[in-house]
């Protein structure tokens, strides 16, 4: 039997690097195969060469023994491979079902559709309404309208870039259910992820690429994780040093009873949401997203402001009225959960990205950039965060998503703040620069000030935190010690369901605490 | 009685090139090119339907030729602006000056005759009923056509597949291209509707509206259409409501003009222009409404990815 799909010797350069250098890789039919390395490896180049959304310079493709020629994404999904991006492919301004109706052929009937939508949404656990525009939707639910199209297609081939990192525990293991299944009536999957747990429980084989060349094939099952991140790293992974934290007497910030309307008929309405968090310790806010995280994260950062004052203090002073800039003078910095567009301006050099929330750092006099000193700065980033980029003239948007994130993350530590707001940390973000970026949050914390993640990814607040929060609907839990509370326990609390003293007897008692 | 359906008859007919032309640049826009040009193709089409006339070809031909002048002029902007990815902004304001220099030169043999208008048509029995019939059913057919052409349009535009893959080429020319649409050549289709139509507009005004030929007829016609897209925050009713708002503009002050109100007829006749910007000022002052329906990558070139 042909393989499903065939890479012979796939080359492709850009100008100044070789993204992927006589790559070959073969995946049968009904194979979960893995493509593992570190961000700028080659992973997204290959993937989109393989979906036909960029042309190898030279090497071939064979999809079940035959060339594919003239490929473009059309011819794709017309040989049944769909792909879930990593920046998603939707249009943010029209619904989910005509975002899904867009890459489906049938005839356009968006009733049937959204039915389709909906009974697939719930078969796999990622229930989705498919009236809901994507422009109100969080990155984690955009995934699941991305995963739902791919499925609507009963591809031959599914290509997967991280797709678990938003989901809960209890959904990966759905999500793995459904994707065995998927392999088990044939469909190939090839899996991206960084998650090397995931992938030796879910892979059969991994292909791991490093500085664009394949550097091992290996059985994810039969190998160790230290062995897998020694191919993609090329050297030991580091440790995290997570220290004891020695929080201050008195709360950096304090919510006290915030209570918020939804942005939109979409969002969520906050209620009576009540934390603190002190100098010298990691607080995470774990949930499922579309529960409130976006408005909490607005109120917070002060891109939206609230009538009662008193109800965010930061330093003691009341704060929930003022804007981001007066908020940012208090001493808070703020890492938004979209680097491309929010996070950083993208066709924008990395030294006006580091004018835009550094200008109080002398970057600016006289109401004047002073470029000498903006460049300089931004180049003290690059080098102290190992961020791989040409040099603070290159735009934002051509680094990779991993270095454009330690750039983010580190111009805004580079303003030493009292309060450091971050979302989605890791979001996309390679193994190699994810532990960077979660030691970074643990020295900033370590070193007094107060730091608020905001994630999906439980590992991730797992490894790093003090104490815990949970959103779910609007409500915030109230902490839990990192130390004596499991992901079981989190979980429920994520998908606790307001059911009055029924069935999720556990997530209530803890909420009533 | 009277004066009022004059009013408002003067009204319908003084908006009718109004919607040609905004709702074809409407269409334009939602598939994210910004048109400057539709005052220089409304211009070709307004000269070369008068020719046709004047050189003995019948109503329906020298309309389909106005219309056609406009879609050949739109071609121009299309292949500087999509295949050569020149700047919109000027390649739209080339067009605009080309037109109406073109229009100029064929109209110096055209004399200054008048020429005999499009026949209005008297729509049997329902135009015999008192007020309404006279109100609603004695235009001329092209008025008609522009009224039906709103309807097609808002159709298609929220109502069928290819509407929705407009409207997101529009928004994301890059996720539409990786997902397998044709970004270039809809985007093409796109602006030669959009001259289509300003060529319809410009036909109507000189061989309906004012049957005569005059040097740069448009008189501005074709900006305001451009104003009604962007204020109208591209929504196909809301273009319809403006252009309604300037005929009705422009009609009140002729007669204020007729009437002989004691204010300086070059203000009155600024009014329209007024009115018209200050009421869509007003309306599009919703952001997110605004955000929802403005094409973001309107008048960005865009070339596909290799």
């Amino acid at each position: 039997m042909p393989p499903r799909l065939e890479l012979r010797n796939i080359t492709k350069s850009y100008p100044g690097i070789i993204a992927n250098d006589d790559i070959s890789m073969s995946i049968m039919p009904g194979e979960i195969h893995a493509v593992l390395g570190e961000n700028g490896a080659g992973k997204s180049t290959l993937m989109k060469i393989i979906y036909g959304a960029a042309q190898a310079d030279s090497g071939e493709i064979f999809c079940d023994g035959k060339p594919i020629a003239a490929h473009t994404p059309a011819t794709s999904r017309a040989l049944g491979i769909e792909m879930v991006y990593q920046h998603f492919a939707l249009f943010e301004s029209v619904t989910v079902v005509e975002n899904i109706a867009l890459a489906v052929s049938s005839s356009f009937d968006l009733d049937t559709l959204a039915r389709q939508i909906t009974e697939l949404s719930n078969r796999y656990g990622m229930p989705i309404d498919p009236y809901r525009r994507v422009h109100d939707l969080s990155v984690g639910e955009r995934q699941r309208v991305e995963i739902v199209r791919c499925l609507l297609q009963a591809p031959k081939l599914l290509i997967l870039d991280e797709p678990t990192s938003v989901l809960t525990p209890q959904a990966v293991v759905k999500l793995f259910e459904t994707l065995r299944q998927l392999a088990a009536e044939g469909c190939s999957i090839v899996y991206i992820s960084h998650k090397l747990d995931e992938v030796q429980e879910l892979c059969d084989t991994a292909t791991v690429l490093r500085n664009g060349k394949v550097t091992g094939t290996a059985r994810p099952k039969e190998s160790t994780s230290a062995q897998l991140a020694r191919l993609m790293v090329g050297a030991e992974l580091p440790e995290m040093h997570v220290s004891p934290s020695v929080p201050s007497d008195k709360p950096v910030i304090e919510v006290r009873g915030l209570t918020a309307p939804a942005r939109d008929k979409y969002g969520v309405e906050l209620k009576n949401v009540s934390f603190e968090v002190r100098g010298g310790e990691i607080v995470g806010l774990a949930g499922v997203s579309g529960n409130g995280q976006a408005e909490l994260i607005s109120l917070l950062s002060g891109e939206r402001t609230h009538a009662n004052a008193l109800s965010i203090q930061i330093g003691g002073k009341a704060a929930a009225h003022l804007n981001a800039s007066e908020r940012r003078k208090l001493g808070m910095a703020f890492v938004p959960e979209e680097r491309l567009g929010r996070g950083a301006v993208p066709p924008h050099a990395l030294w006006q990205n580091a004018v835009l929330t550094a200008h109080r750092s002398g970057l600016v006099r006289n109401g004047l950039v002073d470029r000498k000193q903006a460049n300089s700065f931004a180049a003290k980033i690059i080098e102290r965060f190992k961020v791989k980029a040409n040099g603070p003239q290159s735009s934002a948007q051509s680094l990779s998503g991993g270095n454009l994130q330690k750039f983010i993350v580190g111009r805004e530590i580079a303003l030493e703040p009292k309060l450091f707001l971050v979302a989605q940390p890791t979001w996309g973000v390679d193994v190699g620069a994810a532990a960077f970026i979660r030691q970074t949050l643990v020295d900033l914390s370590r070193s007094g000030a107060a730091v608020l993640v905001i994630s999906e990814e439980l590992d991730e607040l797992f490894e790093i935190c003090d104490r815990l929060l949970v959103i779910c609907q609007g409500q915030v839990s109230p902490p839990l010690i990192r130390t004596k509370t499991n992901r079981e326990e989190i979980g429920l609390l994520m998908t606790r369901v307001d059911r009055g003293n029924g069935t999720n007897g556990r997530g209530e008692v803890a909420i009533q605490d | 009685m009277d004066l009022f359906i004059a009013i408002f008859t003067g009204t319908i007919i003084a908006a009718t090139p109004l919607i040609f032309a905004a709702l074809g640049e409407l269409v334009v826009e939602k598939s994210g090119v910004l048109n400057l040009g539709i005052e220089g193709m409304m211009l070709m089409g307004a000269a070369f339907a008068f020719w046709a006339i004047v050189a003995g070809l019948p109503m329906p031909v020298a309309i389909l030729a106005g219309a056609l002048a406009g879609a050949a002029a739109s071609l121009l902007f299309g292949v500087l602006a999509l295949t050569f990815l020149t700047n919109q902004y000027a390649a739209g304001l080339a067009l605009a000056i080309f037109g109406s220099g073109v229009s100029a030169f064929l109209g110096r043999n055209f004399g200054s005759a008048p020429i005999d208008a499009l026949k209005k048509i008297y729509i049997p029995y329902l135009s015999d009923i008192p007020v309404i019939g006279p109100m609603l059913f004695r235009f001329d057919p092209m008025v008609y056509f522009a009224i039906i052409m709103f309807f097609v349009i808002s159709w298609f535009l929220y109502r069928t597949k290819g509407g929705l893959v407009l409207r997101t080429i529009g928004e994301s020319p890059e996720t539409a291209h990786a997902i397998g649409y044709p970004v270039i050549r809809i985007r093409y289709l796109a602006v030669l509707f959009g001259g289509l139509m300003a060529g319809l507009a410009g036909a109507y005004l000189s061989v309906a509206y004012t049957p005569l030929w005059v040097e740069n007829m448009t008189a501005g016609k074709g900006w305001i259409s451009l104003a009604l897209v962007v204020f109208a925050t591209w929504r196909p009713l809301r273009v319809l409501l403006g252009a309604w708002l300037f005929g009705g503009m422009t009609i009140l002050q002729l007669q204020g003009q007729a009437l002989g109100i004691a204010v300086p007829s070059e203000l009155l006749s600024a009014l329209p222009y007024l009115a018209t910007i200050v009421v869509l000022v007003i309306i599009s002052q919703n952001r997110q409404m605004l955000a929802l329906h403005f094409p973001a990558s309107l008048a960005k070139p865009f070339r596909p990815a290799t």
